[in-house]
């Protein structure tokens, strides 16, 4: 199971960057094998959650932790089939931690404000 | 001569300048008026337009038929706005980063693309109080501004003296509103926020070569830092509206100041005096504007 992570550097003591689209890295992790792969993020002038969707669909993670979505980012990646965990705090580290103990909110539609245009 | 009204945020008195200098002026200059503030037209309240045409603006929106589709990515390499993204199984459109241009059509290998007119919002034209008025209204929902500008500016008289009512802020919409014109007349506060405001708007303007000329309103209500900024910059402060009870009552009814304060009158038509004089640095004067007839700048 991959995890993608949004993240404000790469490693899992970085802390969670809390805007999807706009993250300044991406952070693959498979806590089974311990796997972790950071992809730094370059958001464009428009559509910076539909860019962000695809990596995370390119990359093969059916799991995302962040802070909030934005409703562009969020359609991209429900067509993607991923999961979306929001309000996630603090490292990477801590997320993870709070995603595997179940306190992490499923997001059920975007959270953030689209910066579309 | 074209006057664009604009402001780095809205509720700073944008609308009130432009209207009151269109009313002070249409008795003895061909004004056409152009409200272009199209997520939230006002300048209507003040002028009171008879409005006597509609027209739709369209952008063509690509339609994907799925079972055509290879899945082969051509488009979504192609957008340069992420509007179309191949994801897992599905082609995505999206509408609100979408500028019609076509180009993903272009290059689908397979035809797979149709394209379908997507209603943007309406220009409505009329006449108010004698003169041309025109605005446009975005409809609820939609983030593309700029096709209805420039929507707006393609019906400009080239022999009118344009008074153009800029959609507040610093963006596309903004940029295209400000693009082209001989002067713009950049509404502000004397307040920390309102200078802050200022800035970008004077970034804006410089950008597009376009000669700024700075109008305070509420003044009274702040401090000196904007009129500070101004002298540093050698930006002319070219007019300021008090911070007046009865000022604000009269807008807040919709009354125009120039209709029922004669020296209000007075003061907007030396205004424009004083900036066709070029009295105002660099700030081309009438014998530009009735030389050589305003091009449109290229944009989107
Ligand atoms: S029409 Fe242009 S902007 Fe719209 S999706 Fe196609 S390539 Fe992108
Ligand atoms: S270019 Fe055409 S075939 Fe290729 S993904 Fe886009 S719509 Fe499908």
């Amino acid at each position: 199971m991959r995890l993608c992570i949004t993240a404000k550097g790469p490693s899992l003591g970085d802390d969670i960057d809390l805007s999807f689209g706009r993250a300044a890295y991406f952070l693959f992790h498979d806590p089974k094998t311990g796997e972790l792969h950071a992809i730094p993020n370059s958001p464009g002038a428009h559509g910076a959650g539909v860019q962000a969707a695809r990596i995370v669909a390119e990359n093969g993670a059916k799991t995302v932790i962040t802070g909030s979505v934005g409703p562009n980012a969020y359609r991209g990646l429900v067509a993607a089939g991923a999961e979306i965990y929001v309000g996630a705090e603090g490292t990477v580290a801590d997320a993870i931690a709070a995603y595997k103990e179940g306190k992490l909110p499923r997001a059920d539609g975007p959270s953030g404000r689209g910066h579309g245009r | 001569m074209k006057i664009t009204v604009a402001s780095g945020k809205g509720g700073t008195g944008k609308t009130t300048v432009a209207t009151n200098l269109a009313l002070a002026l249409a008795d003895d200059h061909p004004v056409q008026f152009l409200d272009c503030d199209v997520e939230e037209p006002n300048a209507h309240i003040f002028l009171k337009p008879q409005i006597g045409q509609r027209k739709s603006v369209e952008k063509l929106l690509p339609k994907v038929d799925e079972h055509l589709c290879t899945r082969c990515g051509n488009c979504a390499e192609a957008c340069e706005f992420n509007a179309i993204a191949v994801i897992g199984k599905k082609v995505l459109v999206y509408n609100d980063l979408c500028h019609g241009c076509g180009l993903c059509k272009l290059v689908c290998p397979v035809g797979a693309i149709s394209e379908i007119p997507h209603e943007l919002g309406v220009i409505e034209s009329g006449t108010a109080r004698g003169f041309p008025f025109s605005h446009g209204l975005l409809n609820i929902g939609e983030a593309m501004a700029t096709p209805l500008i420039h929507e707006l500016k393609a019906g400009i008289d080239p022999e009118a003296l344009i008074i153009l009512d800029a959609p507040p802020g610093t963006g596309c919409p903004t940029i295209a509103a400000i693009q082209g014109a001989d002067l713009a007349l950049l509404v502000t506060e004397p307040t920390p926020f309102g200078l802050h405001d200022l800035r970008a708007a004077v970034g804006v303007a410089r950008s597009l070569g376009v000669p700024i000329g700075v109008i305070i309103n509420r003044d009274g209500i702040g401090d000196d830092r904007v009129e500070r900024y101004c002298e540093e910059e050698g930006i002319p402060i070219v007019l300021k509206i008090p911070f007046d009870r009865e000022i604000a009552q009269f807008y807040s009814r919709g009354v125009s100041l120039v209709d029922v304060l004669p020296e209000w009158r007075e003061r907007f038509i030396s205004l424009y005096g004083m900036l066709t004089a070029g009295l105002v640095s660099d700030i081309p004067g009438e014998r530009r504007a009735q030389n050589a007839p305003l091009q449109e700048g290229g944009g989107k």
